[in-house]
This record gives structure tokens, sequence and C-alpha cells, in this order.
């Protein structure tokens, strides 16, 4: 008995380590893209990289963290590929040097959500800087980010339009955290907070956060895509990296950009606008 | 059959039973993506385990039998390892591994065998820990009694080994407790990419941030199980009587 029960053992531990000899994938055909959180779990990568894959027979390391840390990883060489939203950031990111071919994709809106019983009254407002105004006259409970994120850029160019420093107030509470995560934490405590579209929509079942304000220009939320300036980063996959970013601005990729979310949602997460000027959108 | 929706004191008690049945379905039905998720989590974990155990019960049986200058601190800083911070023991990997870092060449970030290189590094030192005061436990007089019959250091070893097996094998489950359940290094170093170093703990994260909660709870119920598979079997293994 005592040696069946080993020989089981041993066994087990054998075809463990069998099975994890996976295939071992070629340098040259491995891409690293540094995006966002939001793009990751509205879906659209599940879609999008297994067909860029099949076509092209590169494998995708999708890392999502924020804007602010992905553009990070590009200033250190550690991804070959950005899909990020944080314009102001990105323009300083290809002055410097590190970046190239920023290319503009996609974008959606962000939206101000808040509790039903919405204690600053903002409801239906059309601007969200007024509505920022409102929030900090009313010490209402606010939820940001505070991660460096595209989303938490955004949020921050609203309170400078607002005219507004909300670091330190009680009302201003930053949870570090992603846009998922954040809408539940202010969710919980019925406070206000700013999100994509997409997150919201995904989440809204089990929420209880309204949309109150929407369709400021300054809630344009743009994506675009930048490949890591392989001058600065010899190691970079900068073959890789083209082809991926060629990839998200083809026809194909730009009509199935158009109809995703509308099954689930009703309406397409994403507006896609690959070949338009930056200035023409929203208008 | 239909679940009601309770509100128990605000716990949302028809969530839980929505992830209980997602867990039942994903498993009759052998998803596959699930079944991936949960073998690697099997193999990295596991993997990681085996070799801290290898580490762990030979530094540790090392240090307990021999005596040196600034042994007290070496046990102190064992010690201290056991309660080391799994983040931070991730950020130190994830520094050393990228691409223009010293082991940069490897080309090892975000892969399983950089998750196992972490989560080893989090249990080697549990192991060392308790094997230490496993083996110092013993009888002082029992390691004399092993060398008078005739055997040889390394067969002593062994048998006193064998005489730990309690305490030992708690240090296994420890280890192996403490990696399977990890998830802060394992994102940074792995990072979460889809059928390929997605574990049960980090897609239960990434299901949590969509808003998923079923798919989050169902995953989380998933890991329990086989968390308790497998400690079932080193149990038995832990208290099985000595043949005399």
């Amino acid at each position: 008995m005592k040696i069946n029960r080993w020989i089981i053992l041993w066994g087990i531990v054998f075809l463990i380590f069998i099975s994890l000899m996976t295939p071992v994938h070629a340098q040259q055909k491995t891409i690293i893209l540094a995006t966002t959180t939001s793009t990751q779990d509205s879906g659209l990568l599940d879609l999008l990289l297994p067909i860029f894959e099949k076509k092209t027979d590169y494998f995708v390391k999708t890392i999502a963290v924020g804007s602010g840390q992905a553009m990070t990883m590009g200033q250190k060489g550690e991804a070959d590929v950005l899909l990020v939203h944080s314009p102001a950031a990105e323009k300083k990111f290809i002055s410097e040097g590190y970046g190239m071919n920023r290319r503009l994709v996609m974008h959606n809106d962000y939206i101000i959500v808040g509790p039903s019983e919405d204690p600053a009254k903002i409801k239906g407002l059309k601007s969200s800087s007024e509505s920022f105004k409102k929030i900090a006259s009313a010490k209402a409970l606010f939820l940001s980010r505070g991660d460096n994120s595209g989303t938490n850029a955004k949020e921050k160019d609203i309170w400078k339009a607002a005219g507004i420093n909300p670091e330190g107030e009680k009302w201003y509470q930053q949870t570090g955290l992603g846009m998922g995560q954040t809408l539940n934490v202010a969710a919980e405590k019925k406070g206000y907070t700013l999100a994509d579209r997409g997150t919201y929509l995904a989440l809204k079942k089990n929420l209880g956060l309204d949309i109150l304000v929407e369709g400021d220009a300054i809630l344009l939320n743009i994506y675009h895509v930048i490949e890591v300036n392989p001058a600065k980063w010899p190691k970079v996959n900068a073959a890789g990296a083209r082809a991926f970013a060629d990839f998200m601005v083809s026809k194909e990729t730009q009509e199935i950009i158009k109809t995703f979310g509308v099954e689930k949602f009703g309406s397409p997460l994403f507006f896609p606008d690959a070949g338009k000027k930056e200035e023409e959108l929203g208008k | 059959m239909v679940f009601g929706y309770w509100d128990l004191g605000g716990v949302k008690m028809d969530l839980i039973l929505e992830g209980i049945k997602k867990a039942f379905w994903l498993l009759i039905t052998f998803d596959p993506e699930v079944m991936g998720i949960t073998l690697l989590s099997l193999q990295v974990s596991g993997t990681a385990t085996l070799v801290s155990l290898l580490i762990g019960i030979s530094v540790g049986t090392a240090v307990a039998l021999s005596k040196f200058p600034g042994r007290r601190i070496v046990i102190s800083l064992i010690n201290t390892g056991m309660g080391l911070p799994p983040v931070v023991v991730g950020l130190f990997v994830t520094i050393f591994l990228w691409r223009n870092g010293p082991l940069g060449f490897f080309r090892i970030l975000y892969t399983p065998t950089a998750m196992i290189i972490a989560q080893t590094v989090i249990a080697a030192p549990i192991v060392m820990g308790i094997t230490l005061v496993a083996i110092q436990q013993l009888p002082p007089k029992l390691r004399l009694q092993i060398l008078a019959l005739g055997a040889t250091r390394l067969q002593m070893v062994w048998i006193l080994i064998k005489e730990a097996k309690l305490p030992l094998l708690a240090a296994v489950m420890a280890g192996f407790g403490g990696v399977i359940s990890e998830v802060g290094a394992s994102i940074m170093v792995g990072g979460n990419i889809k059928g390929y170093s997605r574990v049960l703990t980090t897609a239960t994260v990434m299901e949590t941030s969509r808003g998923n909660f079923d798919i989050a709870i169902a995953l989380g119920i998933i890991l329990l199980l086989m968390a308790y598979f497998i400690n079932l079997i080193l149990t038995q293994i832990q208290q099985r009587e000595r043949s005399r």
C-alpha cells in the first residue's frame, strides 16, 4: 500500500512537469502591447487579437495597466507598442522621442455618474466643469482613480477647467484602482465619479449609479496607437509593433470596432476614427 | 429551480448563489478556458512548491543540524522571509527580469516561468523556516543513536526527515497554500495574459474589475475546491500511521 501511494504522487509530479513543456514563442514573433485596463475590460482586444495573431503569426502579450504606467513601460523600452488614451501625456511621450507614428484609432466618451439622489444637483448639466464646481461647493463625495490613468488625466483636466484643486479635501477620495473597481466603490459609498461609458455599461446591471452629465466636448475619450521608438531601445520589436499598429487602423479592424458591443449593450462601445484628424471628432 | 433574492443585511445572497451555479456549470461542461486556467494554476504553483521544497528542506535541515557563526542571524532572516510581502517579491523579480534589466536576456518576463520563480521566492522561506524548527524539535540524542546504529550521514539526515514527517508536510501545505492563493506578484511578473499566464487568482481579480461577479465567485470556488483536494492528499500522507 505504501509503495502505491508514492508511485501515484510521483506520477502526478511527473505529469505536471511534462505538461509544462509549453511551446516557447520565438522572440521576434512576440509583441508586448501595453494598454489600458478600460480597453482590456471592454473585451475588444479579446475579439481583435486572435484575428491579428492568426493573420500574422505574432504572439501578443497584452499588459493592461493605466495609460501612465503603459507610457512608462514605453519609456523604459519594456513594451513594443502602446494603445492608450491620455493625449497630453502621449504628446509629451512623442516629443521626448520615446514613441513614433502616433495614430488615431477610435474614441468613446466619458460620463459623470453618481447616486440617483444627486446631492450636488448636477443632473442634465451640459458643462462638466460646471458640474465639478457644484460638486466641490456641495462638498459631495467624489471618487477619483488617482492612478495616472487616461481617465484620471481627463478628470484632472476638468478640475483645472473648473478652476478647483480638490487635493486634500475630505470629500475627494482617491482609490488607486481600475475603472470597474472605482465604480463599485462609488456605488457603495454613493459618491460621484468620472467613468468611460464602456466600463459603466458593462457594470450597469449591478451598480446603482445614474448617468448625470454627458455630451460635453471635453468628455471625448480618444485612443491612439503608438509604436515605441527602436532608436532609443534596440530590443524593441519594431516590426511587430508596426504590424500591430497597421492592423488597428486597417479597414477590416475599424469595421469590427464599429459594431462591437451593439449586440450586448444596444450601442457600440467605441467609434472608429482611423485617418481622421483629432480636431474633427465630436463635431 | 428558482433562487429568490434575499438581502441579508446588505449581503446580496443571489450574487453568491449565481456564483455557485456558475461554478457548477463551468465544471460540469468542462469549459475549456476555465480548465486551462485551473491547470495552469496547478502547474505553476505545483512546480513552485516542489522547487521550494527542494531548496527549503535542504537549507532548513542544514541550518538546523549545523553550528556556525551568525547562525542566529541566518535563522532570523529565514523567519523574516516567511512573512515576505508577495507584492514586493513581484516588484523585485519584475525589475530583475525587465528586458533592459540584469536578467533581461532570458526574456522570461510575462511568462509562466517568471511566475514560478516569483512564487518559489515566496514559498521557499516558508518551507525553510518550518523545516528548521521541525528538525530542531527532534529529540537531541536521536542523531547520535542513528549514527551509533551504523548509518551514514546521508542516511541519518533522511531518517530525521522521515521522523519529522508531521511538521514537514505542514511546511509543504503552508508553502503550497501561500502560492496557490498569491495574486500580486503573479499579475506583475505574469501579465495575466489570456491562455498563457492567466491563473485562477489573476482571472478572479480581472473578472471582478469587469463587474462579472458571478464568474469571479465561480473561479474563487473552483480555486478553493482544487486547494482542498490537494491538501486532502497531502493530509492523508501526513496523518498516515507509521507501520511499526
